[in-house]
């Protein structure tokens, strides 16, 4: 459950921004590409970790 | 997790470049207009897989010169990963070859030599996979990485400086530092040179642990 709320909080800035008439309509709507390119990116980088911590547990079963 | 300094920090340097590269200001150029963005995804793919042959290179002799299977594993991980990014370069680098000198491929002496660098890495893994014997695999592999690496600082180092090519910095042009600025680009390239760089070692070191486990 914590891991959840963790998960929902990154957002907040998010919807925070979108709430407010500001930063995510700046940019002619760029800064929400830009948004759509860092989460897709976040999910690669964490897909490795995870990967990264399957290796580790296959070590050290070993 | 081992690492985790150089992970987060790989990464961070990518992101920075996927979003302020994005939003900083650019020299205005002439056809290439916006365009020059992709000097910070498009070149840092041909810089990471130079990184990563040269690592593979260094791990290869290190192999001739210790016998240390290890090192056989990790020179053929990086080689794997440099691979990667170079599949990636090239097909960034056609896309951005089409609308800027409007062809998909030109006679280009650095596309030729790049396509020849490539067809010479394939041939490495082909011999690889060709020898069951793991010691004798490493040791002739090794010694064709040698080759290997120096062909492709000839093909994509020298080569296309000393003829005539599309490509800033080669066969006379001039390189990109000449364009006015350029420290609004380098402030984005070089991060995000790194981080490939970065992350590239990392994807391979999971390839070289993969590898170490089939052991």
């Amino acid at each position: 459950m914590k891991k959840q709320i963790a998960l929902f909080s990154v957002f907040a800035p998010l919807t925070a921004a979108a709430q407010n008439d500001g930063m995510m309509y700046g940019n002619e709507k760029m800064n929400v590409v830009i948004g759509v390119i860092t989460i897709i990116f976040i999910g690669l980088g964490a897909y490795l970790f995870s990967l990264d911590r399957k290796i580790k547990k296959l070590e050290d079963e070993k | 997790m081992k690492g985790l300094p150089y992970k987060i920090a790989g990464l961070l340097l990518i992101l920075f470049s996927l979003t302020y590269g994005l939003w900083s200001e650019v020299p205005e150029l002439p056809i290439i207009e916006q365009s020059i963005r992709n000097l910070f995804y498009h070149v840092s793919m041909w810089f990471a897989m130079v990184a990563m042959m040269a690592a593979s290179f260094g791990n290869a002799i290190g192999f001739l010169s210790s016998e240390d299977m290890a090192r056989d594993r990790r020179s053929i991980s990086l080689a794997e990963t440099g691979m990667f990014f170079s599949v990636l370069g090239l097909l960034t680098g056609m896309l951005w070859a089409k609308f800027t000198w409007g062809a998909w491929w030109t006679n280009d002496p650095k596309l030729n030599g790049t396509a020849i660098t490539m067809l010479i890495y394939l041939a490495y893994f082909v011999l690889r996979n060709s020898i069951d014997d793991p010691r004798k695999r490493a040791r002739i592999s090794g010694v064709y990485n040698i080759f290997a690496f120096v062909m492709m600082i000839v093909f994509i180092g020298i080569l296309p400086r000393m003829t005539d090519s599309l490509h800033p910095g080669n066969g006379g042009n001039p390189g990109f530092n000449s364009y006015d600025l350029d420290n609004r680009l380098r402030l984005v390239f070089y991060p995000a040179v790194l981080g490939w760089i970065l992350v590239g070692t990392w994807i391979a070191s999971l390839r070289y642990r993969i590898r170490n486990l089939e052991e």
